[in-house]
């Protein structure tokens, strides 16, 4: 591990000064200079493979006493960048309300780095690729842009089938943020800009420039999320299909929220995970069940709307099938529900 | 492709960042927030990520100050500058629970947490039996359950397993077996590992 400058900051605005950019660098926030610490359990993963090199890191764990709540409101479920993973995973309030969200989070990592890991880092968790992750490998354009993709045609199984181009195919490994996406959540940020609510859903970017991941400008916090209520958070699933039962990363997962009456499916909410290169929502699968009558086939026919656009590279194949039939099952699930 | 040697930072980003660093203090709303912290400001004018910096941990009830480089982990604090070496360097990248020590009463991975970082207190495997050698239930039933072969992951299962136990996560097998499936084990311990949470579990709830 390089050498780094370390700081603690007490809130919000010590930590934006502690990070602020140079001003004429122009690099993606996963590369500035300065970077946030909170449960650390990724950066100093990636700093000891040499993959992220910081050369300051601004502890911003003090800000759990301003940001690390949890708040169910009529409005929505509000939760701090601070809140560990652990703590909302078992929060009575999420559990009953917004099992997805529950479950996405209980079903990820271990004990361990659930206790340790934030929200707010847990959504900005990089790729598992091991192309990215080694920098050994001399072709990644997601570490080193222009250099080409080494899991074209590399040992790929775990890669992704949607949203990827011939740059990059990497997965986007997390549970939490293709739940985030199905819900229609609101990332709030602040920065040197000040501060702004995104769409969680466009906060990952593209795979055209694969070493810019978000929309988040070096220097920018994420300070917290709000996930709209709605008569389909109740209703609400998270399948997580994996290698081994648990503490696996997953291959195919499906985050699915409905509203329904009298067996007609009113509202759908279709988040993808394992199977994409950034936390994925399927629009398309959601227009296939919107306003018909549940049944297994019309599940079919939104999983198969929902691979419609995917594009495979050999070790991923399987890809296909076992992410449509893991998004049937969640969705056979979710409609078995007490709405 | 020849790698870099680890202490080739790129000097000239570094400069620029410092740099930066410096006319942002020069700022005078920036100045007036730091002038509370006038020995800080003043340790950061000529900063050098190489200088040790002072780490306080209170690990099993006792205080340690010590002056280290920033990028020493918990665990590297605890068995290199601390002689604590029950908790164990299995892969060092938060993968197999070797190093779980308890920080705060939470299991936590002292592989990827930096000492500088940490201000709660912190129970190690040295720590867990009484101060006249009783072992800690937890302790007990994995002898007596033979809950271990080559025993280099049992510091980290034992310190797991008690934060298992007083997190509510040991009520059926099959919750101790998810809850503990962030300590490998390669010897394959497991079945006798459930039997000796749930042994210790009635014990540490008496």
């Amino acid at each position: 591990m390089r050498p780094f400058l370390y700081e603690r900051a007490d809130d919000v605005q010590s930590a934006l000064r502690a990070a602020a950019p140079d001003g004429q660098a122009s690099v993606p926030p996963t590369e500035a200079a300065a970077q946030f610490i909170a449960g650390g359990t990724l950066l100093l993963d990636l700093m000891k493979l040499d993959t992220m090199r910081p050369q300051m890191l601004v502890d911003i764990n003090a800000l759990e006493r301003t940001h690390g709540r949890i708040e169910s409101t009529p409005q929505g479920l509000r939760l701090g960048a601070l809140v560990r993973m652990s703590q909302a995973a078992e929060h009575p309030d999420i559990l009953r309300d917004y099992p997805a969200v529950a479950q996405s989070l209980q079903q990820a990592a271990s004990a361990q780095l659930r206790n340790m890991a934030s929200l707010g880092g847990n959504v900005l968790q990089r790729t598992r690729c091991q192309y990215f992750r080694d920098p050994s490998w001399p072709s990644c354009n997601k570490r080193a842009p222009g250099t080409g993709c080494s899991a074209l045609e590399g040992v790929n199984r775990k890669h992704a089938v949607l949203g990827v181009s011939e740059r990059c195919i990497a997965e986007y490994p997390g549970d939490f943020g293709p739940t985030l996406a199905a819900l229609g959540a609101i990332v709030e940020t602040a920065g040197p800009r000040g501060t702004r609510s995104i769409p969680f859903e466009q906060l990952h970017t593209d795979s055209e420039m694969p070493n810019v991941e978000t929309v988040l400008m070096p220097g920018e916090l994420i300070t917290g999320f709000t996930v709209p209520a709605g008569p389909w958070t109740r209703r609400s699933v998270y399948l997580k299909v994996r290698d081994r039962q648990s503490y696996a990363f997953g291959l195919a997962t499906a985050a699915v929220a409905l509203d329904m009456r009298d067996g007609v499916v009113g509202e759908a909410r279709i988040g993808l995970g394992g199977v994409a290169y950034r936390p994925w929502r399927s629009h398309e699968a959601e227009d296939v069940l919107r306003g018909k009558p549940f049944d297994e086939d019309l599940a079919d026919a939104a999983a198969r709307a929902a691979f419609a656009g995917a594009r495979t590279h050999g070790g991923n194949a399987y890809k296909i099938d076992l992410g449509r039939r893991t998004l049937v099952r969640a969705l056979l699930q979710a409609a078995k529900m007490e709405g | 492709m020849p790698k870099q040697p680890m202490d080739e930072t790129p000097g000239a980003n570094r400069r620029q960042f410092l740099a930066a660093g410096a006319s942002a203090a020069a700022t005078p709303l920036v100045a007036a927030t730091l002038a509370s912290e006038t020995a800080h400001a003043q340790a950061s004018s000529h900063p050098d990520p190489r200088q040790p910096v002072p780490v306080h941990l209170k690990v099993n009830d006792q205080d340690h100050r010590l002056m280290l480089d920033s990028r020493t982990t918990l665990l590297d604090a605890l068995r290199g500058h601390m002689g604590m070496t029950g908790s164990k360097k299995g892969c060092d990248h938060g993968q197999c629970g070797a190093c779980t020590v308890l920080v705060g009463g939470r299991r936590t991975l002292s592989c990827l947490t930096l000492a500088v970082m940490v201000r709660e207190p912190v129970t190690t495997i040295e720590g867990l039996a009484g101060t006249d050698g009783t072992l800690h239930p937890m302790q007990q039933a994995f002898i007596d359950q033979d809950a271990f072969q080559c025993g280099y992951c049992t510091p980290g299962q034992i310190l797991s397993a008690v934060a298992c136990v007083t997190e509510g996560h040991a009520e059926t097998d099959d919750q101790i077996r998810e809850y503990m499936s962030g300590n490998l084990c390669r010897c394959a311990a497991y079945p006798h590992i459930v039997e000796a949470i749930k042994q210790a579990k009635t014990q540490m709830r008496a």
